[in-house]
């Protein structure tokens, strides 16, 4: 009985006085390997090039600044708590006076670690931001000699006040759009709209 | 007689050197010809175009722990891979490399030594090599490493008769001389060997393939089923030495392939070159020009070689012995009848 049509016929067929010979066949294969001196080559020499990454990609976060320089983070928790990998470890501090244009809010994260061997990019800390303040990037993590070297402190992920990283491609008009629904007022206090407003 | 002594030891240095050389970047050429071929780049990260690669592996080489096992005869676990990489060099001592050069009116050969029994000599010293294979594998005290010493020697040997037998109807063909520098100078004359001895190349060729131990009879080394064969316990330069002595190896079989077969230093229409260029006979320019044409062969080689490697697979055991016994050591019997009844009829052998 024929269960399914994948079956094959074994054949044990006698070798021709030809393929006996051998050197024919050799000399084809070797054809076939020599053919392929001349295509084109698969490699991408890394550091020198890099492959085309989506727009979109997720990859090394970055901590962003408002435009007036100030941290946005507020030590909220809520990407750790999003976060499937449990990969982020914040600890938080009170904004004192004179630290205004270092810090937005009252709260601030006095550190925030991911650790990228844990993180399985995912984005869902991105999504949970009620601040806009975690992205990812579309930088690759660097390689490191040591496991303690890829717990990325806010040196790391932080954005130079100087040096600020592009996230318009991941923040897009959408999703802009999107975090100002209803179901989700807690993201409309960016806006400048008040807290007390949402319910949540 | 110093002036002789300094000769020949300038020569016997020059040899050491390129024969090391050739090895050393026979490693380079050999991965970058497996990435050409593979549609991959290859090593280019050490110095221009990974020029310096073979001096970056050997400096590996050398700073690896060195280790010998507890349980193996130390005297001859360090025998082994010097035997090897002694019996590798001393091949290339009765080849012909170009052609002989007057300078200050003397005649110098730009050979080491041109003994009348080169060819016994390269036999007898090509089968020590497997000495230094065997008493590695056995000194290893390693089963992994005794198959791999056990598959080496009996394949050498079996592989060794056709290779002969072959090599007897070519001496055969350029008139009964042992003298390696002779069977060059007879086709100086008349045409390259292979015209009168396909099948013969075809035999020396495979059975070339597997004395040197590369694919598809790499079977003592080979990494699938053995661990690595007789070098499993080898670490360090040590087993440097074995690597290195295979590619040594194969440079002296490409250039006993070319000497044999392919006319060696001489090349179609040498003379007519010769001529047009004015050169006189013992002009250094004429034993130049010979040597690079001398060199391209043995540089085609080495890089059939690898070709080979990387397309076929390798032979199961049977399969190998069944080749060699079965099928080259009678293909090579019959070559040598049939150039013995021709050489007969054309007169160049008599009884």
């Amino acid at each position: 009985m024929q269960l399914t049509n994948r079956s094959k016929v074994v054949s044990n067929k006698v070798q021709t006085a030809m393929e006996q010979l051998y050197l024919p066949g050799i000399i084809k294969g070797m054809l076939i390997t020599g053919s392929h001196l001349f295509k084109r080559r698969v490699t991408v020499k890394y550091p020198e090039e890099t492959r085309p990454r989506a727009a979109v990609y997720r990859g090394w976060h970055v901590l962003k600044r408002d435009e007036n320089g100030a941290e946005r983070c507020t030590s909220c928790g809520l990407c750790a708590v999003a976060c499937p990998a449990e990969a982020i470890t914040m600890e938080s501090a009170e904004r004192k006076k004179g630290e205004e244009s270092l810090y937005r809010e009252e709260k601030y994260a006095k550190t925030y670690e991911i650790n990228m061997l844990r993180c399985i990019f995912c984005g869902l800390c991105e999504e949970a931001c009620p601040k806009e303040a975690i992205f990812l990037t579309d930088r690759l993590v660097d390689t490191e000699y040591e496991r303690e070297d890829f717990i990325y402190g806010k040196s790391k992920l932080t954005e130079k006040i100087d040096k600020r990283i592009d996230v318009s491609k991941r923040q897009t008009l959408e999703v802009a759009e999107f975090k100002k629904l209803p179901g989700l007022k807690h993201n409309t206090l960016w806006e400048g709209k008040s807290l007390k407003k949402g319910k949540h | 007689m110093i002036t002789f002594l300094i000769y020949k030891l300038i020569l016997c240095v020059v040899v050491f050197a390129i024969s090391l050389g050739i090895a050393a970047y026979s490693t380079l050429w050999e991965r970058k010809l497996s990435a050409l071929l593979q549609d991959r780049v290859g090593p280019d990260r050490a110095g221009p175009f990974g020029l310096l690669q073979p001096l970056a592996d050997g400096g590996k080489m050398f700073f690896k722990e060195e280790i010998i096992p507890n349980v193996s005869n130390r005297f001859l676990f360090i025998l082994g891979p010097s035997l090897v990489m002694l019996t590798a060099l001393m091949t290339g001592a009765v080849i012909p490399w170009a052609k002989d050069v007057y300078i200050g009116g003397a005649l110098y050969s730009m050979q080491i030594t041109d003994i009348n029994i080169g060819v016994l000599y390269l036999f007898g010293v090509v089968s020590m090599g497997v000495y230094g294979i065997m008493i590695g594998g056995w000194a290893s005290n390693n089963k992994y490493a005794l198959l791999g010493a056990i598959r080496a020697s009996s394949q050498m040997i079996s592989y060794e008769i056709a290779m002969g037998i072959a090599v007897i109807a070519l001496i055969i063909t350029s008139g009964g001389t042992l003298s390696l520098r002779e069977i060059v100078e007879t086709q100086d004359a008349g045409f390259a060997n292979i015209v009168w001895q396909p099948l013969g190349f075809i035999i020396f060729f495979v059975c070339a393939l597997a004395e040197t131990n590369r694919a598809p009879f790499d079977l003592p080394e080979c990494e699938a089923e053995l661990v690595g064969g007789y070098h499993t316990e080898y670490s360090s330069m040590k087993l440097g030495l074995f690597l290195f002595a295979e590619y040594i190896n194969m440079f002296i079989s490409s250039a006993i392939m070319s000497a044999f077969y392919f006319g060696g230093y001489n090349f179609p229409f040498s003379h007519e070159l010769y001529d047009a260029m004015g050169l006189q006979d013992g002009s250094k320019w004429i034993a130049l020009i010979g040597f690079l044409a001398f060199f391209t062969k043995i540089v085609i080689f080495i890089s059939v070689f690898m070709w080979i490697r990387w397309t076929l697979p390798r032979f199961r055991y049977d399969q190998l012995m069944k080749l060699g016994w079965k099928v080259l050591l009678p293909l090579s019997l019959l070559n040598l009848a049939i150039t013995v009844v021709v050489e007969f009829f054309r007169g160049n052998i008599s009884f």
